[in-house]
C-alpha cells in the first residue's frame, strides 16, 4: 500500500487513545510508517462482533427478567466469557457454574461465593443480587 | 518510591516486536520493528477448523506468541532471564525488585482488563506484551507498544491483567535482558531469519500451515455458506478479517512490515534482489486487504450467497500461490 492510500476512516472506534501503524510505500519507494484512525472494512467487522456480543447480552437480560436465568449469566455475557472461563476466574467446576447461572443455583450461592462472582464482575454482591440493575443497564453501542 | 528509568517509548504495530525493540533501544542497540519481525520469523500463516475460540475456528497469521522474542533472542544471542510466579503478590514483589535495580521489564498481560484500551479491542486476549519501567506512589509507568504514549496501571490493575485467565493466561510472567553481548552477527541472524520463514511457508507436511494453509482455507471458505448456514457463515468470516486486521494479529499488516524488513535486509545481507522481492510482498499485502474488502461486505449484508464467497474464495487462492512462489524464490536468493 502506498502511503497516500491509507484509509483514515473514523467512527472513532480508536477512541483517540492511538492509530493503527501500517508500514507503506513513500513516493520514492522507501517503507515510512503510517497511521490509520481506522479503516471501513475493519471497523465494520468490529462492530459486528460486538453487535453479536450485545445480543447474547440483550437475550440474557430478557431471561433474568423473566426468571430463567441467574443474573450471573446476564454479566458473563456482559463481560464476554462463557462458562468455562468463568470457572477458571472462581475456581469453582464448569458445572457448578452453570448451575450458578439459572435461579435456582444462585439462590443457594453462599455470601463468599456471591463475593467470589462480584468481584470478577467489578460489583458489590448487592448490585449483583440487583435485577433492577440488570433492566437499566446500558448497552455498549 | 519513585522509580522511573529513562525508557524511551515508541509506537510499533505489533506488541511483541514493539517490545522487544523497545527493550533492546534501552542497552543501545537499535533494531527496527520490522527487523525484529524478520529474524524472529514472525510471517506465519496457519487456518486450524478444529482448534475454536468461541467456536469459530483459528485463523492465525503468526506463530504462537513468544516464538519470535524466543527466535531473535537465540540469533542475535541476547539472553533474557524469563519467570512465572504462582503467587500474584510474588511476582508484583519480584517486579519491584526488578524496578529498583532499574531493570525495563518485559511482561505478558490479558487485554480484557487493560484500562487504557479503547473498549472496542477489549477482548479476552491474554498474549499482549508491555514493558514496566519505573513506578510511584499511586501507580506502575507501562510502555505498551501500541500506544501512543506511554501510561499508568494502579498495582490492582496490573496485578489484575498479570492474572488474567483463559488461553494463554499469562500466570504472571516476566522477562528482561541479562546479558547483552558487545557484538553480534545480524547479517547471520537475518538469514536465518529468512530461510525460517521460507521452511515455515513452503514446507510443513500438513495442509492447515504455511502457503498450502491459505488454499486450505479458501476451500473451506467456498463451503461456509453451503455447510454453515448465513450467520453462521459471516460470524467465520468476520473472525478471520479480525485476526488479519486487528491490532497485534496480523494479516496485511505483516505482509507489509514484512516487507520493509526486507527492503532494510537488502543492504544488511549484501542482496540487492530483495528490494525488488519487497514490492512483490507489498503487491501481497493489498491482495489481503482486497480479501478483507470482500469478506467485509460478507459480513455487512448477513443474507448475501455464495457470489461473495466464490470471489473471496478465488482471492484466497491466489494469495496462496502467490506466497508458495514467494517463497520458494525468497529461498534459493538466500542460499
Amino acid at each position: 500500500m502506498k502511503a497516500k492510500e491509507v484509509p483514515q476512516d473514523d467512527e472513532n472506534i480508536l477512541e483517540g487513545k492511538f492509530k493503527d501503524p501500517i508500514y507503506t510505500l513513500d513516493e520514492n519507494g522507501n517503507y515510512t510508517t503510517s497511521y490509520s484512525v481506522g479503516w471501513d472494512v475493519k471497523n465494520a467487522v468490529l462492530k459486528n462482533a460486538w453487535s453479536v456480543i450485545n445480543e447474547k447480552m440483550e437475550q440474557a437480560r430478557q431471561e433474568v427478567l423473566n426468571g430463567k436465568a441467574s443474573p450471573i449469566k446476564y454479566y458473563m455475557e456482559k463481560t464476554i466469557m462463557d462458562a468455562s472461563l468463568l470457572a477458571k476466574y472462581t475456581g469453582f467446576w464448569k458445572w457448578a457454574v452453570k448451575k450458578h447461572l439459572k435461579p435456582k443455583g444462585f439462590n443457594k450461592l453462599s455470601t463468599e461465593a456471591l463475593q467470589k462472582y462480584a468481584d470478577i464482575f467489578d460489583l458489590t454482591v448487592e448490585e449483583l443480587k440487583d435485577i433492577d440493575k440488570i433492566k437499566n443497564d446500558k448497552t455498549e453501542e | 518510591m519513585n522509580i522511573e528509568m529513562n525508557f524511551e517509548h515508541r509506537q510499533l504495530a505489533h506488541c511483541e516486536n514493539g517490545v522487544v525493540s523497545n527493550l533492546l533501544r534501552y542497552y543501545g542497540i537499535d533494531l527496527s520493528e520490522p527487523m525484529i519481525f524478520g529474524i524472529g520469523s514472525g510471517y506465519f500463516f496457519s487456518h486450524m477448523p478444529f482448534l475454536k475460540v468461541d467456536n469459530i475456528p483459528v485463523t492465525s497469521f503468526r506463530p504462537l506468541p513468544g516464538i519470535i522474542f524466543k527466535r531473535v533472542s537465540k540469533r542475535l544471542g541476547f539472553h533474557f532471564e524469563k519467570h512465572r510466579y504462582r503467587n500474584p503478590y510474588d511476582a508484583m514483589t519480584a517486579l519491584d525488585k526488578n524496578l529498583e535495580q532499574q531493570i525495563p521489564t518485559g511482561m505478558l498481560v490479558g487485554v480484557y482488563h487493560l484500562t487504557y484500551f479503547p473498549t472496542r479491542y477489549r477482548f479476552h486476549f491474554n498474549a499482549h506484551n508491555i514493558v514496566v519501567y519505573g513506578k510511584n506512589d499511586d501507580a506502575y509507568l507501562i510502555s505498551d507498544p501500541i500506544m501512543e504514549n506511554k501510561t499508568t496501571l494502579t498495582r490492582k490493575e496490573l496485578m489484575r491483567v498479570r492474572y488474567a485467565k483463559g488461553t494463554f493466561a499469562p500466570k504472571g510472567h516476566m522477562y528482561w535482558l541479562k546479558n547483552v553481548p558487545d557484538r553480534f552477527d545480524v547479517k547471520g541472524a537475518v538469514m536465518k531469519g529468512i530461510k525460517h520463514t521460507c521452511k515455515d511457508m513452503t514446507t510443513i507436511p500438513v495442509p492447515m500451515f504455511g502457503a498450502k494453509g491459505i488454499k486450505y482455507l479458501s476451500k473451506k471458505f467456498r463451503q461456509y455458506p453451503h455447510k454453515l448456514g448465513a450467520k453462521k457463515a459471516s460470524l467465520f468470516t468476520g473472525q478471520i478479517v479480525r485476526a488479519q486486521e486487528e491490532i497485534g494479529t496480523g494479516g496485511a499488516g505483516f505482509r507489509y512490515m514484512y516487507a520493509a524488513f526486507l527492503q532494510e535486509a537488502a543492504g544488511v545481507i549484501n542482496k540487492p534482489e530483495l528490494k525488488d522481492m519487497s514490492y512483490e510482498m507489498t503487491a501481497i499485502g493489498d491482495k489481503w486487504r482486497e480479501f478483507a474488502v470482500v469478506a467485509g461486505r460478507i459480513v455487512k449484508n448477513r443474507a448475501r450467497e455464495g457470489e461473495d464467497y466464490n470471489r473471496g474464495a478465488d482471492i484466497l487462492l491466489e494469495i496462496s500461490d502467490d506466497e508458495q512462489q514467494f517463497f520458494t524464490r525468497l529461498k534459493k536468493i538466500v542460499s
